[in-house]
């Protein structure tokens, strides 16, 4: 699977001279490539630099300003989606779009035919999806309502459905950004089948690693503009940062830690298992200022318990929580900021953010009740968006100004300005829960060193994440939690990444309960 | 076919589609009339001209809109905060039977009985929709089953009190209450014309209403939680409280309608007081998209309607209920419109 030259191959799909403007912003500047039968190509760039808009374009969502799409020869009509699937154009989004309330089948047959003969055809529908799912590897009960669904499976789903619909080119935006290391290798061994017969592939990511595995050809956004394109196998992950931000980037090395006080305490703590998830079982924690606890494990382990206490949403039903010295009585997403505890949400999408509300209605969502932004009950409008103002400054959100709906931004930016929110109160506690997913490694980078720097000035901080390497690098101390148990407290470096894979498997709990 | 989100409309549809549903409404309305065997262009002529056509036409009009204008704002303000009130009319009773009790029984001092009849209706109104919210933010019941139930408990209650204990014993055997004193009585305006301070009243209220969702905390806080209650409970914000406050304006809101009804225009109770203001208030409401600057615009409008078509109905033998239809209309337009200057429709 070499890097083509699509002159020779056969081209399948070909952008010639995509511009595209928000207002003053131009998101697309001018961009053409082509992409030949059986490639996959990669998109990189920093959040914001254009990928999921040009998708956008391809697929029909956004018309173009200036520029034309042609697949297989023919050029595409503008602005109509409809058209990019007929002529075998097939897109998996950031942000997933099946109906919860629906059985995978009927999600897939959604739109294929009208909604009256849904239940007409329905034998021949499940045969062909089963073949489906067989050819590409792509194992998903066809009767299983979508809500019931992990992450991992819904993205199956998704693509079941475009191959459903018969797609020859299939568009990826940033399929592994909610995947385990393990569901992104499934889904790499589905793309090298689609590959093998005949597909070709538009993949995002941010993951340079994920980037050099799969793709044949690497295409890098930057503000816009198409700014490099390389054969993936004349290229490695340092040349690709720093083509994609014009400059090298160096991963942060946390200095010395000097834990202080402890500012949390969790003793014996249990919370109610939610669904088939266990909550936490027993857990013994201590945050401490000036230090990064490191909390590794699969997801699905109980990491969402213990941030929704941590974040007030939940108190114990046994066991004692403490911040200080003080026994929490009354716990709430209020008494938890009012505590000090600054929590970066797991969803920036349904929790940390409100779609609809502007930059600077987002801003102040935690603190609009206190001056400056509120005087007894009366909202203080040009304070919010100063405040809003300082953080897009101070923490680069790439956007078109504070007045801007933020479900228009990038996921990258809409993160940065959670980050500046919960970071601008000064918490002496944070939770950061998935911080740096979606990130551009720029970001990802800037991020991490504010946790460090948060660290150094005596905050305690709770980092959840289930990249091992990020909790390897960031981590003073960690722990793996497993089935809502929690392990000993590891020191830096005390253990491998194999080893602690092991703990991640549930080994070692019952030698330390 | 399917719909599929627009994340930038165009002015072009913003601005294009409402136009288009007002002129499919009158389209429809045109059709109706010709089935009735009048014409159209005339029978619009007369429902305008019944409507603002003479000084006591327009006056009828506004003196229509002030309770619509009461019953309206207390829908966006619930609904904002997508707190499904469906109750404004049982409230509206509430707020007019409270007014007639204090009116007539306490016997208040002149300047003190006006202000004390509205706080006492406001808390009457804001009452009668706290038990449904409670029941929501408690236990989960559905407020549009309590709420639209409470209207029919309501009505009952109404007619047992005006058949029984407040029935006016000098009203020759009809069920009405005791006339207020003159003292407990809205004044008009501008004296010798037939507008009450009913109507100011309401265009306050609005206002006020306009500054809270603008202006202040709650407002943002009612904001928050309409369009996230996750996120908005996630980030601090006591949803079930911010329910509580919005059910009580919501509530007092449309008590006031009864309060301005009673103590402005009829004079006692009755249990015809509202042809289902509550009701229409909803429509008042959708129609001004929930911004309570519009529900004065779009009540004036919907009045206008009403006493146009009752006058058109009296000059040509168009049925009123011509009116209902425009309004159903109207309605069902401006609601296509707005799901599709959000949404496009596709093949495929
Ligand atoms: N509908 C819109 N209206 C206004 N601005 C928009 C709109 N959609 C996107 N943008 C802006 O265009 C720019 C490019 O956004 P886009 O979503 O394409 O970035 P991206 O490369 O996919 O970033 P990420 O890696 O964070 O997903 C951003 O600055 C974004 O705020
Ligand atoms: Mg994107």
């Amino acid at each position: 699977m070499g890097p083509k030259d699509p002159a020779r191959d056969e081209t399948v799909l070909r952008l010639s001279g995509i511009t595209k403007r928000f207002g003053a912003l131009v998101a697309n500047d001018e961009i053409s490539f082509a992409l030949a039968k059986g490639e996959v190509v990669a998109l990189l760039g920093e959040n914001g630099a254009g990928k999921t808009t040009l998708m956008n374009i391809l697929f029909g969502h956004y018309t173009a300003d200036e520029g034309t799409v042609e697949v297989f020869g023919a050029p595409l009509p503008p602005g109509q989606p409809g058209a990019a699937l007929a002529a075998g154009v097939g897109m998996v989004h950031q942000h997933f779009t099946l109906a919860d309330n629906m059985t995978v089948l009927e999600n897939i047959q959604l739109g294929t035919e009208p909604l009256w003969r849904l239940g007409l055809g329905r034998s021949a529908a499940r045969r062909r999806v089963a073949r489906l799912a067989q050819d590409f590897g792509l194992a998903v009960d066809p009767d299983a309502r979508v809500g019931t669904l992990s992450v991992g499976e819904r993205q199956r789903v998704e693509i079941l459905k475009a191959l459903y619909r018969e797609a020859r080119i299939l568009i990826l935006d940033e399929p592994t950004a909610v995947l385990t290391p393990q569901e992104a290798e499934a889904l790499f061994e589905t793309l090298r089948k689609m590959v093998a017969q005949g597909l070709s592939v538009i993949f995002i990511s941010h993951k340079l690693h994920e980037v050099m595995a799969i793709s044949s050809r690497v295409l890098v956004l930057r503000h816009g503009r198409l700014v490099g394109e390389v054969a993936t196998r004349d290229t490695d992950r340092h040349a690709l940062a720093t083509l994609m931000v014009g400059a090298e980037i160096a991963a942060p090395e946390p200095t010395q830690a000097r834990p202080g006080a402890v500012l949390m305490t969790l003793d014996r703590v249990e919370t109610p298992p939610r669904g088939n998830r266990p909550g936490l079982r027993g857990v013994d924690l201590a945050l401490r200022a000036g230090q990064i606890l490191g909390l590794a494990g699969v997801s699905g382990n109980g990491q969402g318990a213990l941030a929704d206490l941590i974040s007030g949403l939940e108190g114990p039903i046994a066991g004692r929580l403490r911040v200080g010295e003080a026994e929490v009585t009354r716990w709430s997403p209020r008494a938890a900021l009012a505590a000090g505890v600054g929590r970066i949400p797991e969803d920036r999408h349904k929790t940390g953010t409100i779609a609809d509300f502007t930059l600077t209605e987002n801003a102040v969502l935690e603190s609009y009740a206190r001056p400056p932004t509120a005087n007894h009950g009366w909202m203080n409008w040009r304070a919010a968006r100063e405040a809003a103002q300082e953080i897009i400054a101070k923490y680069d959100v790439r956007c078109p100004g504070p007045e801007t709906r933020i479900r228009l931004l990038s996921g990258g930016n809409m993160q940065k300005l959670i980050l500046g929110r919960v970071l601008e109160a000064a918490p002496r506690i944070i939770l950061a829960n998935q911080p740096v997913r979606g990130l551009d490694i720029g970001a990802v980078t800037y991020v991490q060193e504010q946790l460090i720097a948060a660290r150094n000035a005596g905050a305690a901080v709770l980092l959840i994440s289930e990249d091992l390497d990020e909790i390897l690098t960031l981590s003073d101390v960690i722990r793996v939690i497993s089935d809502g148990r929690l392990s000993p407290e590891f020191a830096r470096g005390e253990k491998t990444a194999a080893e602690l894979g092991q703990w991640m498997a549930g080994q070692g709990f019952d030698h330390a309960a | 076919m399917r719909l599929e989100p627009i994340a930038a409309p165009s002015h072009a549809r913003t601005l294009g589609l409402p136009a288009l549903a007002i002129a499919a409404t009158v389209l429809v309305a045109a059709l109706l009339a010709a089935l009735a065997g009048a014409n159209p262009l005339q029978t619009f002529g007369l429902i305008v001209k019944g409507a603002v056509g003479s000084k006591f036409a327009t006056l009828e009009t506004l003196n229509r809109a002030t309770p619509l204008i009461f019953t309206g704002l207390a829908v966006a303000v619930a609904f904002r905060a997508k707190l499904w009130n469906i109750g404004a009319e049982a409230q509206l009773y509430a707020g007019a039977l409270v007014t007639v009790l204090i009116g007539t029984q306490m016997g208040l001092p002149g300047p003190l009985a006006l202000p004390i009849m509205a706080l006492a209706a406001v808390l009457a109104g804001a009452l009668t929709l706290l038990g449904p919210v409670l029941l929501k933010t408690r236990l989960g019941v559905d407020e549009v089953v309590t709420t639209l139930l409470l209207n029919f408990i309501m009505a009952l209650f109404i007619s047992y009190l005006l058949e029984g204990p407040l029935k006016d014993p000098m009203g020759m055997g009809w069920p009405k209450s005791p006339a207020l004193p003159r003292d407990a009585r809205l004044p008009r305006i501008v004296e010798g014309l037939r507008l009450h301070w009913g109507f100011a009243l309401a265009l306050i209220c609005a206002a006020g209403v306009w500054l809270i969702q603008t202006r202040t905390t709650l407002g943002y806080e009612i904001r928050a939680v309409g369009q996230n209650p996750q996120a908005a409970r996630f980030a601090g914000i006591p949803v079930g409280r911010v329910l509580v406050k919005t059910a009580l304006i919501s509530g007092g809101l449309a008590a006031l309608a009864g309060f301005s009804e009673v103590a402005g225009l009829k004079g006692n109770l009755t249990s015809d007081l509202s042809p289902g203001f509550g009701y229409t208030g909803i429509i008042v409401a959708m129609l001004a998209l929930l911004h309570p600057l519009g529900v004065v615009v779009s009540a004036l409008f919907v009045a206008g309607i009403f006493v146009g078509a009752d006058s058109m109905s009296r000059a040509a033998e168009v049925p009123t209920y011509i009116a209902d239809i425009l309004l159903a209309a109207a309605l069902l337009f401006m609601v296509l419109a707005i799901l599709l200057t959000r949404f496009r429709v596709v093949r495929g």
